[in-house]
């Protein structure tokens, strides 16, 4: 200790900022930015030249002009008269629903396998075994042709039909529902469902605390669906039935090429959009079991032996003592899950779902802006990722052990 | 020690925004790597479609052949790169292709907007609708209310779509990337009706599980003329590109095949002998050899022999000539002299 002091403090002062290893680290970081820095302009600069010698226009005016091309399924009001901005935005709706309704269903499809893997039964648990093995071995690609090509052939032909109490309608142009048109005074149905939540969570909070004070349980998922179907039912009743149903119309006599359902009458989910959800949430849910799994298998096994011992009976020991406490293993590798299934969505120009890759691609060859269209590819992929990820970790937080 | 790195850094930096700046010409490029590269379809029989044993053959590779005959006298000196519809211009702007050959569309825009030149067209096509026969439709004007299958990213998706509007039928439209897809989907019973090229219908049919079951509706709903793409900014290199094609249109009006080339060049016509190389020095004036012309002929043949070897009335796609014939046998085929 004292030669060394001795050593430094006998320096030259010079010597002693060259060698100083807070000056030298921030040198060497000072030097990496710069060198960054410089990277990055002479990447751009070089690519702006590059375009100016090929003649090559850029800009973001292109978006204003018009598409001229149809897409088949669009969640906000666009024709071929529309502009390529708003061609974009259809597609990043559609990315962003296949997004949210395959997260949806692969996380109830993974928890149950990844539950089913655990059981005591020998039949089930080997289900989920050879569903997770199966399925997360074969290519995501591959799977999403299964579902269009392989089960798109299954089903009748655009002349004919399955239908269900005469309601839902399967055929291979897609999934048909009858679609609500809502009248003037509808507006209560939906106000009594925004009333009917809050007041479900309302009464679900006033439960918790009495159950704390008194023991007292309170019925509250029957009361919470009771609310949540019996309101709006009578909102609907009150204001004069303000809405009907628009069946979807088949039409089975005249000339062959007019025979099956008519277009934009009633609810058409196409075959692409089922088929990528289908492929997407599967594929998805076999890994999220996996993750499931050794969530539940990370929560020691006295904490099930101590809730038994308690009276719980299976079920509520793995609802109440053990999934909690699994939870906080199983967010930080559901969010990548999540993530990865946002990506993957990209697949779907394969099967011609116009998400934002297939619509992009499209705009992209009718003007030519390559860089704007990848531009516009990164960004919003980053910040989907981004958003997801910030959702996750809020929610992660909450799910914390919470240390008093 | 560390005050050498930043000049260090600027320094590499500048080294290589000094030689991306500088850069070769692409004749240049070809000749030091020892071949073409081609972009070509992902499969369309007669045009650009590879065989069992991966060999590429079509009537929009003989031109890639044809190019390498001239250039260096050996038509295999070629590689393929297939691209989607999406893919060819990027791939040809960047510099990842030499010359596009795969059925693309001459438009204005693409002409002026996308930095690239067409050298001409090898292939009058026109938009076409192809449908089951059991429909019972016999004009695309009795099409409303179907569904329509096709590429993304092309002209197609765009004709599609103004013909639909124009005549105030509605329709459906399902843009898959690829051709195969649009096929299988087509094939399924997914769409009603599948349009492309009229060119490519009858190709693409030959891939339906029952050929004969479909059929090509007389109504062609737009001019696309199909060509060669190059770089725009090169003009040696486009000027290979559109001279190989003229060659092989020259050659044949004058008669010229790759059996009687040799013959041919003894012959006393002096349109013959200037572009066989006998006679001036037309092959140097673009960079090349003077048997330029010969070797394309010789190693390729001429536009005839392309077209009946490819696409023409003996082959499976069976196209008749049309107005792809020679402008004095009744087409629009028309290529400058060489002189």
């Amino acid at each position: 200790m004292s030669v060394m002091e001795q050593d430094s403090a006998g320096a030259p002062a010079r010597a002693s900022l060259l060698n100083d290893p807070k000056v030298r680290g921030l040198f060497y970081q000072v030097l990496l930015i710069a060198a960054l820095v410089f990277f990055g302009y002479f990447i751009v600069t070089n690519t702006i030249a590059n375009l100016e010698r090929q003649n090559i226009a850029s800009g973001w005016g292109f978006l204003e002009n018009t598409a001229g091309f149809g897409i088949i399924q669009s969640m906000v009001p666009y024709s071929e008269t529309s502009s390529y901005g708003t061609a974009l935005v259809v597609g990043l709706f559609n990315t962003i629903l296949v997004a949210v309704v395959g997260i949806f269903f692969a996380t109830i499809i993974g928890f149950v396998v990844g539950i089913a893997r655990l059981s005591n039964n020998w039949v089930i648990s080997r289900i989920a075994y050879c569903y997770v093995e199966l399925v997360r071995n074969v290519p995501l690609l591959l799977q999403i042709f299964f579902w269009y090509f392989a089960v798109l052939r299954a089903v009748p032909g655009k002349r004919e039909k399955w239908s269900l109490f005469d309601t839902v309608h399967l055929n291979i142009g897609g999934l048909r529902l009858p679609k609500p048109i809502w009248e003037p005074g509808s507006f209560m149905i939906g106000i009594a469902l925004v009333v009917a939540i809050v007041a479900s969570i309302v009464i679900s909070k006033w439960a918790h605390k009495r159950q704390d004070a008194t023991g007292q349980q309170f019925p509250m998922f029957w009361t919470a669906v009771g609310l949540i179907i019996g309101l709006p039912l009578l909102a609907y009743l009150v204001m004069g039935m303000p809405m009907h149903l628009e069946h979807p119309v088949f039409v089975d006599t005249g000339p062959r090429i007019r025979q099956g359902f008519e277009l934009n009458v009633g609810i058409n989910i196409i075959p692409e959009f089922l088929a990528l959800t289908a492929a997407l949430a599967i594929y998805t849910a076999a890994f999220i079991a996996e993750i499931v799994r050794a969530g539940i298998q990370a929560v020691s096994h006295g904490q099930t032996e101590a809730a038994h011992a308690l009276g719980l009976r299976n079920g509520p020991t793995l609802r109440l003592v053990v999934i909690p406490q699994a939870m906080r293993v199983i967010i930080p590798p559901l969010t990548s899950q999540y993530l990865n299934l946002t990506k993957n969505s990209s697949l779907a120009v394969a099967i011609a779902f116009p998400d934002l890759v297939s619509v992009g691609g499209t705009v992209l060859n009718q003007t030519g802006q390559a860089i704007e269209i990848i531009g516009i590819w990164m960004a919003v992929y980053l910040s989907l990722s981004l958003l997801t990820s910030a959702f996750m970790n809020w929610y992660n937080q909450r799910m914390a052990l919470v240390e008093r | 020690m560390s005050k050498k790195i930043l000049p260090l850094v600027i320094g590499a930096a500048m080294g290589v925004a000094a030689t991306t700046a500088a850069g070769a010409t692409t004749l240049e490029d070809v000749k030091a790597k020892g071949f073409i590269q081609c972009g070509v379809s992902q499969g369309l029989p007669g045009f650009s479609n590879p065989d069992a044993q991966g060999n590429w053959t079509g009537l929009d590779v003989d031109l890639c052949r044809a190019m390498a005959a001239a250039v260096f006298g050996d038509a295999s000196a070629v590689k393929y790169t297939p691209l989607s519809a999406k893919e060819r211009f990027t791939a040809l702007q960047s510099g990842e292709v030499d010359v596009l050959s795969r059925n693309t569309t001459w438009t204005m825009s693409r002409d002026t907007q996308l930095g690239l030149n067409f050298a001409g067209v090898n292939y009058y096509d026109g938009q076409g609708f192809m449908v089951r026969k059991d429909l019972g439709v016999t004009s695309a004007l009795e099409l409303s209310g179907a569904s329509v299958c096709t590429n993304t990213g092309t002209t197609t998706e765009l004709n599609v779509a103004d013909y639909f509007r124009a005549n105030n039928m509605p329709y459906e439209i399902v843009a898959f990337e690829k051709a195969d897809e649009v096929v299988a989907a087509y094939d399924a019973g997914r769409c009603d009706v599948y349009t492309t090229d009229a060119s490519g219908l009858y190709a693409q049919r030959l891939k339906l599980t029952n050929p004969g079951d479909h059929m090509v509706l007389p109504e062609i709903i737009s001019k696309e003329p199909l060509g060669p793409v190059v770089r725009q900014g090169d003009d040696e290199w486009f000027n290979i590109a559109k001279w190989t094609l003229n060659a092989m249109l020259n050659a044949e009006e004058l008669g010229v095949t790759s059996e009687n080339v040799d013959e041919m060049k003894s012959s006393d016509n002096p349109s013959i002998k200037r572009l066989l190389g006998v006679e001036g020095a037309f092959g140097e004036a673009i960079g090349l050899s003077n048997d330029w012309a010969y070797n394309i002929v010789k190693n390729v043949g001429n536009y005839e022999e392309s077209f009946n070897a490819n696409v023409g009335p003996d082959t499976p796609l069976g196209i008749s000539r049309g107005v792809n014939a020679l402008w004095n046998d009744g087409g629009f085929m028309y290529a400058p002299p060489v002189r």
